[in-house]
Protein backbone atom coordinates (compact mmCIF):
# COMPACT_ATOMS: atom_id res chain seq x y z
CA UNK A 1 0.00 0.00 0.00
CA UNK A 2 1.49 3.33 -1.12
CA UNK A 3 1.66 6.41 1.11
CA UNK A 4 -1.49 8.49 0.80
CA UNK A 5 -0.64 11.96 2.20
CA UNK A 6 -3.47 13.85 0.47
CA UNK A 7 -6.06 11.24 1.39
CA UNK A 8 -4.82 11.19 5.01
CA UNK A 9 -5.12 14.97 5.30
CA UNK A 10 -8.58 14.86 3.69
CA UNK A 11 -9.67 12.14 6.11
CA UNK A 12 -8.40 14.09 9.14
CA UNK A 13 -10.23 17.23 7.98
CA UNK A 14 -13.48 15.35 7.35
CA UNK A 15 -13.28 13.66 10.74
CA UNK A 16 -12.55 16.98 12.44
CA UNK A 17 -15.53 18.46 10.53
CA UNK A 18 -13.25 21.14 9.07
CA UNK A 19 -14.18 22.53 5.64
CA UNK A 20 -11.97 21.07 2.90
CA UNK A 21 -12.09 20.78 -0.90
CA UNK A 22 -10.41 18.24 -3.18
CA UNK A 23 -9.74 18.80 -6.89
CA UNK A 24 -8.93 15.90 -9.22
CA UNK A 25 -8.07 16.11 -12.92
CA UNK A 26 -10.52 13.68 -14.50
CA UNK A 27 -9.70 14.43 -18.14
CA UNK A 28 -6.84 16.06 -20.04
CA UNK A 29 -3.10 16.21 -19.24
CA UNK A 30 -2.24 15.08 -15.71
CA UNK A 31 -5.32 12.91 -15.22
CA UNK A 32 -5.50 11.91 -11.56
CA UNK A 33 -3.44 14.89 -10.29
CA UNK A 34 -4.84 16.40 -7.09
CA UNK A 35 -5.04 19.64 -5.19
CA UNK A 36 -6.34 19.74 -1.62
CA UNK A 37 -7.43 23.08 -0.15
CA UNK A 38 -8.25 23.92 3.46
CA UNK A 39 -9.23 27.57 4.04
CA UNK A 40 -6.47 29.44 5.92
CA UNK A 41 -3.95 26.62 5.35
CA UNK A 42 -1.35 25.93 2.66
CA UNK A 43 -2.75 23.80 -0.14
CA UNK A 44 -1.41 20.29 -0.83
CA UNK A 45 -0.56 18.67 -4.14
CA UNK A 46 -0.70 20.14 -7.63
CA UNK A 47 -2.69 19.71 -10.83
CA UNK A 48 0.57 19.90 -12.78
CA UNK A 49 0.72 23.62 -13.57
CA UNK A 50 1.20 26.51 -11.12
CA UNK A 51 -1.18 28.86 -12.95
CA UNK A 52 -3.86 26.18 -13.16
CA UNK A 53 -3.38 25.51 -9.43
CA UNK A 54 -3.87 29.19 -8.63
CA UNK A 55 -7.11 29.50 -10.63
CA UNK A 56 -8.54 26.21 -9.41
CA UNK A 57 -7.69 26.98 -5.77
CA UNK A 58 -9.63 30.23 -6.01
CA UNK A 59 -12.61 28.39 -7.55
CA UNK A 60 -12.39 25.66 -4.90
CA UNK A 61 -12.74 28.19 -2.09
CA UNK A 62 -15.86 29.58 -3.79
CA UNK A 63 -17.37 26.14 -4.37
CA UNK A 64 -16.59 25.14 -0.78
CA UNK A 65 -18.32 28.21 0.64
CA UNK A 66 -21.40 27.34 -1.43
CA UNK A 67 -21.15 23.61 -0.60
CA UNK A 68 -21.07 22.71 -4.33
CA UNK A 69 -19.47 19.65 -5.94
CA UNK A 70 -18.99 19.19 -9.69
CA UNK A 71 -16.78 19.32 -12.79
CA UNK A 72 -15.26 22.57 -14.12
CA UNK A 73 -13.23 23.02 -17.29
CA UNK A 74 -10.05 25.07 -17.82
CA UNK A 75 -7.25 25.69 -20.28
CA UNK A 76 -3.93 23.96 -19.57
CA UNK A 77 -2.81 27.04 -17.60
CA UNK A 78 -6.15 27.73 -15.99
CA UNK A 79 -7.67 29.81 -18.80
CA UNK A 80 -11.41 30.34 -18.62
CA UNK A 81 -13.65 29.35 -21.57
CA UNK A 82 -11.27 26.55 -22.59
CA UNK A 83 -11.88 22.84 -22.13
CA UNK A 84 -8.41 21.28 -22.13
CA UNK A 85 -8.60 20.05 -18.54
CA UNK A 86 -11.65 18.71 -16.69
CA UNK A 87 -11.34 19.14 -12.92
CA UNK A 88 -13.71 17.50 -10.46
CA UNK A 89 -14.03 19.78 -7.43
CA UNK A 90 -15.47 18.11 -4.38
CA UNK A 91 -16.56 20.21 -1.39
CA UNK A 92 -16.65 18.75 2.07
CA UNK A 93 -18.57 21.36 4.03
CA UNK A 94 -18.99 20.84 7.77
CA UNK A 95 -22.30 19.21 8.70
CA UNK A 96 -25.32 21.50 9.10
CA UNK A 97 -26.36 22.35 12.64
CA UNK A 98 -29.60 21.53 14.41
CA UNK A 99 -30.13 23.50 17.62
CA UNK A 100 -33.01 22.19 19.74
CA UNK A 101 -34.40 24.25 22.59
CA UNK A 102 -36.24 22.28 25.24
CA UNK A 103 -35.15 18.92 26.67
CA UNK A 104 -38.44 17.02 26.31
CA UNK A 105 -39.55 13.65 24.88
CA UNK A 106 -39.88 15.13 21.40
CA UNK A 107 -36.30 16.31 21.70
CA UNK A 108 -34.92 12.78 22.08
CA UNK A 109 -36.66 11.69 18.86
CA UNK A 110 -35.60 14.82 16.96
CA UNK A 111 -31.99 14.31 18.08
CA UNK A 112 -32.09 10.79 16.62
CA UNK A 113 -33.51 11.67 13.21
CA UNK A 114 -31.32 14.78 12.95
CA UNK A 115 -28.21 12.67 13.56
CA UNK A 116 -29.49 10.19 10.97
CA UNK A 117 -29.67 13.06 8.45
CA UNK A 118 -26.12 14.17 9.28
CA UNK A 119 -26.73 17.21 11.46
CA UNK A 120 -24.47 18.35 14.26
CA UNK A 121 -27.02 18.49 17.10
CA UNK A 122 -27.07 20.79 20.14
CA UNK A 123 -29.75 20.43 22.83
CA UNK A 124 -30.27 23.43 25.11
CA UNK A 125 -32.51 23.80 28.17
CA UNK A 126 -32.14 26.00 31.23
CA UNK A 127 -33.18 23.15 33.56
CA UNK A 128 -30.14 21.06 34.59
CA UNK A 129 -32.34 18.09 35.61
CA UNK A 130 -33.59 17.64 32.05
CA UNK A 131 -30.63 18.78 29.96
CA UNK A 132 -28.26 15.86 30.57
CA UNK A 133 -26.07 13.93 28.13
CA UNK A 134 -27.57 10.72 29.57
CA UNK A 135 -31.01 11.66 28.24
CA UNK A 136 -29.62 12.59 24.81
CA UNK A 137 -26.64 10.30 24.34
CA UNK A 138 -26.34 10.90 20.58
CA UNK A 139 -26.45 14.72 20.77
CA UNK A 140 -23.13 16.38 19.98
CA UNK A 141 -23.63 18.90 22.78
CA UNK A 142 -26.11 19.25 25.66
CA UNK A 143 -26.06 22.77 27.09
CA UNK A 144 -27.66 23.96 30.32
CA UNK A 145 -28.37 27.61 29.61
CA UNK A 146 -30.95 30.10 28.46
CA UNK A 147 -31.66 30.05 24.72
CA UNK A 148 -30.77 33.68 24.17
CA UNK A 149 -27.41 33.25 25.89
CA UNK A 150 -26.53 30.18 23.81
CA UNK A 151 -27.52 31.94 20.60
CA UNK A 152 -25.46 34.98 21.56
CA UNK A 153 -22.52 32.59 21.62
CA UNK A 154 -23.16 30.43 18.52
CA UNK A 155 -25.71 32.49 16.53
CA UNK A 156 -23.10 33.86 14.12
CA UNK A 157 -22.24 30.32 13.00
CA UNK A 158 -25.83 29.60 11.88
CA UNK A 159 -26.69 29.89 8.17
CA UNK A 160 -29.09 28.80 5.46
CA UNK A 161 -28.41 25.06 5.90
CA UNK A 162 -28.91 25.13 9.69
CA UNK A 163 -32.07 24.74 11.77
CA UNK A 164 -33.43 25.85 15.12
CA UNK A 165 -36.29 23.88 16.69
CA UNK A 166 -38.04 25.38 19.71
CA UNK A 167 -39.81 22.54 21.49
CA UNK A 168 -40.26 24.01 24.97
CA UNK A 169 -43.81 25.34 24.43
CA UNK A 170 -43.33 27.45 27.52
CA UNK A 171 -43.53 31.17 26.77
CA UNK A 172 -40.78 32.03 29.22
CA UNK A 173 -38.28 29.95 27.18
CA UNK A 174 -39.95 30.21 23.75
CA UNK A 175 -39.99 33.97 23.42
CA UNK A 176 -36.27 34.60 24.11
CA UNK A 177 -35.35 31.56 21.96
CA UNK A 178 -37.40 32.82 19.01
CA UNK A 179 -36.42 36.47 19.23
CA UNK A 180 -32.72 35.55 19.37
CA UNK A 181 -33.02 32.97 16.58
CA UNK A 182 -34.64 35.66 14.40
CA UNK A 183 -31.47 37.75 14.80
CA UNK A 184 -29.40 34.99 13.13
CA UNK A 185 -29.29 33.92 9.47
CA UNK A 186 -30.54 30.42 10.33
CA UNK A 187 -32.53 28.90 7.44
CA UNK A 188 -35.26 27.22 9.49
CA UNK A 189 -36.94 28.20 12.74
CA UNK A 190 -39.63 25.74 13.82
CA UNK A 191 -41.71 26.29 16.94
CA UNK A 192 -43.81 23.61 18.63
CA UNK A 193 -47.22 24.08 20.15
CA UNK A 194 -50.94 23.68 19.59
CA UNK A 195 -52.86 26.20 17.51
CA UNK A 196 -53.92 27.88 20.77
CA UNK A 197 -50.34 28.01 22.08
CA UNK A 198 -49.29 29.38 18.71
CA UNK A 199 -51.88 32.19 18.84
CA UNK A 200 -50.97 33.08 22.41
CA UNK A 201 -47.25 33.02 21.58
CA UNK A 202 -47.72 35.15 18.48
CA UNK A 203 -49.25 37.83 20.71
CA UNK A 204 -46.29 37.66 23.07
CA UNK A 205 -43.82 37.84 20.20
CA UNK A 206 -45.55 40.93 18.82
CA UNK A 207 -45.36 42.46 22.32
CA UNK A 208 -41.62 41.61 22.31
CA UNK A 209 -41.21 43.65 19.11
CA UNK A 210 -41.28 40.89 16.44
CA UNK A 211 -42.67 42.31 13.18
CA UNK A 212 -44.57 40.61 10.34
CA UNK A 213 -41.35 39.59 8.53
CA UNK A 214 -40.12 37.85 11.67
CA UNK A 215 -43.42 36.05 12.21
CA UNK A 216 -43.42 34.98 8.55
CA UNK A 217 -40.02 33.33 9.01
CA UNK A 218 -41.36 31.06 11.77
CA UNK A 219 -42.61 27.55 11.05
CA UNK A 220 -45.25 27.53 13.76
CA UNK A 221 -46.83 25.18 14.61
CA UNK A 222 -43.77 23.15 13.65
CA UNK A 223 -43.78 20.34 11.08
CA UNK A 224 -45.69 18.99 8.12
CA UNK A 225 -49.30 17.87 8.43
CA UNK A 226 -48.52 14.14 8.39
CA UNK A 227 -51.06 13.31 11.06
CA UNK A 228 -48.58 11.43 13.26
CA UNK A 229 -48.74 11.64 17.05
CA UNK A 230 -45.72 10.01 18.65
CA UNK A 231 -42.47 11.90 19.31
CA UNK A 232 -40.82 9.86 16.54
CA UNK A 233 -43.56 10.65 14.01
CA UNK A 234 -43.43 14.30 15.01
CA UNK A 235 -39.65 14.33 14.53
CA UNK A 236 -40.10 12.98 11.00
CA UNK A 237 -42.68 15.67 10.23
CA UNK A 238 -40.19 18.32 11.41
CA UNK A 239 -37.22 17.12 9.34
CA UNK A 240 -39.52 16.52 6.36
CA UNK A 241 -40.58 20.16 6.62
CA UNK A 242 -36.91 21.22 6.61
CA UNK A 243 -36.18 19.12 3.50
CA UNK A 244 -39.23 20.53 1.70
CA UNK A 245 -38.20 24.08 2.66
CA UNK A 246 -34.74 23.55 1.14
CA UNK A 247 -36.08 22.03 -2.05
CA UNK A 248 -39.02 24.42 -2.35
CA UNK A 249 -41.41 21.52 -2.90
CA UNK A 250 -45.13 21.40 -2.32
CA UNK A 251 -44.98 18.16 -0.30
CA UNK A 252 -47.58 16.11 -2.08
CA UNK A 253 -47.23 12.34 -2.29
CA UNK A 254 -45.20 11.14 -5.30
CA UNK A 255 -48.13 9.07 -6.55
CA UNK A 256 -50.23 12.25 -6.79
CA UNK A 257 -47.62 14.10 -8.87
CA UNK A 258 -45.79 13.41 -12.12
CA UNK A 259 -42.38 14.26 -13.59
CA UNK A 260 -38.96 12.95 -12.64
CA UNK A 261 -38.36 11.86 -9.03
CA UNK A 262 -34.82 13.29 -8.93
CA UNK A 263 -34.46 16.82 -10.27
CA UNK B 1 -16.56 9.89 1.23
CA UNK B 2 -17.12 10.13 4.97
CA UNK B 3 -18.82 6.73 5.19
CA UNK B 4 -15.81 5.06 3.54
CA UNK B 5 -13.14 6.32 5.91
CA UNK B 6 -13.27 3.60 8.56
CA UNK B 7 -13.20 0.75 6.05
CA UNK B 8 -10.47 2.36 3.96
CA UNK B 9 -8.35 2.92 7.07
CA UNK B 10 -8.73 -0.72 8.05
CA UNK B 11 -7.83 -1.97 4.57
CA UNK B 12 -4.79 0.32 4.49
CA UNK B 13 -3.60 -1.08 7.84
CA UNK B 14 -4.05 -4.57 6.43
CA UNK B 15 -1.82 -3.56 3.50
CA UNK B 16 -4.54 -4.01 0.87
CA UNK B 17 -4.63 -2.09 -2.39
CA UNK B 18 -7.71 0.07 -2.82
CA UNK B 19 -9.62 1.74 -5.65
CA UNK B 20 -12.00 4.67 -5.14
CA UNK B 21 -14.94 5.32 -7.50
CA UNK B 22 -16.64 8.70 -7.35
CA UNK B 23 -19.71 10.04 -9.14
CA UNK B 24 -18.37 13.14 -10.90
CA UNK B 25 -21.25 13.97 -13.23
CA UNK B 26 -24.86 13.10 -13.86
CA UNK B 27 -27.15 13.41 -16.92
CA UNK B 28 -30.86 13.35 -16.28
CA UNK B 29 -32.22 11.58 -13.26
CA UNK B 30 -29.87 9.75 -10.91
CA UNK B 31 -30.11 8.42 -7.39
CA UNK B 32 -26.84 9.83 -6.03
CA UNK B 33 -25.31 13.25 -6.62
CA UNK B 34 -21.73 14.02 -7.68
CA UNK B 35 -19.45 13.24 -4.74
CA UNK B 36 -21.10 9.91 -3.92
CA UNK B 37 -18.22 7.49 -3.48
CA UNK B 38 -17.44 3.83 -3.17
CA UNK B 39 -14.20 2.09 -2.24
CA UNK B 40 -13.17 -1.45 -3.21
CA UNK B 41 -10.30 -3.41 -1.68
CA UNK B 42 -8.06 -5.82 -3.58
CA UNK B 43 -9.99 -8.60 -1.80
CA UNK B 44 -13.26 -7.36 -3.28
CA UNK B 45 -14.62 -5.80 -0.08
CA UNK B 46 -16.88 -2.81 -0.70
CA UNK B 47 -17.70 0.39 1.24
CA UNK B 48 -20.13 3.14 0.24
CA UNK B 49 -22.26 3.31 -2.89
CA UNK B 50 -22.60 5.30 -6.10
CA UNK B 51 -26.19 4.52 -7.10
CA UNK B 52 -29.25 2.90 -5.61
CA UNK B 53 -27.62 -0.49 -6.05
CA UNK B 54 -28.11 -0.51 -9.83
CA UNK B 55 -24.48 -0.46 -10.96
CA UNK B 56 -22.45 -1.38 -7.86
CA UNK B 57 -21.68 -4.89 -9.14
CA UNK B 58 -20.21 -3.55 -12.37
CA UNK B 59 -18.27 -0.88 -10.45
CA UNK B 60 -16.62 -3.55 -8.30
CA UNK B 61 -15.41 -5.34 -11.44
CA UNK B 62 -14.05 -2.07 -12.91
CA UNK B 63 -12.42 -1.15 -9.58
CA UNK B 64 -10.64 -4.50 -9.29
CA UNK B 65 -9.36 -3.99 -12.83
CA UNK B 66 -8.13 -0.50 -11.84
CA UNK B 67 -6.30 -1.94 -8.82
CA UNK B 68 -4.66 -4.49 -11.11
CA UNK B 69 -3.73 -2.10 -13.96
CA UNK B 70 -3.10 1.09 -11.87
CA UNK B 71 -4.96 2.79 -14.71
CA UNK B 72 -7.42 5.58 -13.73
CA UNK B 73 -10.47 5.91 -15.91
CA UNK B 74 -13.87 7.50 -16.49
CA UNK B 75 -16.70 4.98 -16.66
CA UNK B 76 -20.23 5.82 -17.76
CA UNK B 77 -23.35 3.89 -16.87
CA UNK B 78 -26.67 4.63 -18.47
CA UNK B 79 -29.32 3.41 -20.82
CA UNK B 80 -29.04 3.63 -24.59
CA UNK B 81 -30.37 1.45 -27.43
CA UNK B 82 -27.07 -0.22 -28.26
CA UNK B 83 -26.37 -1.17 -24.69
CA UNK B 84 -29.88 -2.15 -23.73
CA UNK B 85 -28.62 -5.35 -22.18
CA UNK B 86 -25.66 -3.77 -20.40
CA UNK B 87 -25.78 -2.59 -16.83
CA UNK B 88 -27.82 0.60 -16.42
CA UNK B 89 -29.77 2.73 -14.02
CA UNK B 90 -33.40 1.84 -13.54
CA UNK B 91 -34.25 5.52 -13.24
CA UNK B 92 -33.13 6.20 -16.81
CA UNK B 93 -30.27 8.61 -16.12
CA UNK B 94 -26.56 8.40 -16.89
CA UNK B 95 -23.81 8.59 -14.28
CA UNK B 96 -20.17 9.32 -14.95
CA UNK B 97 -17.73 7.75 -12.51
CA UNK B 98 -14.04 8.43 -12.05
CA UNK B 99 -12.33 5.29 -10.78
CA UNK B 100 -8.73 5.41 -9.60
CA UNK B 101 -6.30 3.63 -7.32
CA UNK B 102 -5.89 5.13 -3.84
CA UNK B 103 -2.26 6.12 -4.34
CA UNK B 104 -2.57 9.80 -3.42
Amino acid sequence: MADTPIFDTLRDAIEAEAPVALATVTDGPGRGEKLLVLPDHDSMGSLGNADLDRVVERDMLGELAAGRTGIRHYGAEGQAREEVVAVFIESFAPPPQMVIFGAVDFTAALVKVSKFLGYRVTVCDARPVFATPQRFPTADAVVVDWPDRLLKEIGDSLGERDAVAVLTHDAKFDVPAITSALQTDVGYIGVMGSRRTHDDRTGRLVDAGVGPDGLERLRSPIGLDLGGRTPEETAISIVAEIIALHTGRSVQALRDTDGPIHR
Amino acid sequence: MKELLNDVDRWKKQGKDIAVARVVDLDGSGPRLPGAAMAVSSDGEVAGSVSGGCVEGAVVAEALDVIESRDRRMVTFGYSDDEAFAVGLTCGGTIHLFIEPLDW
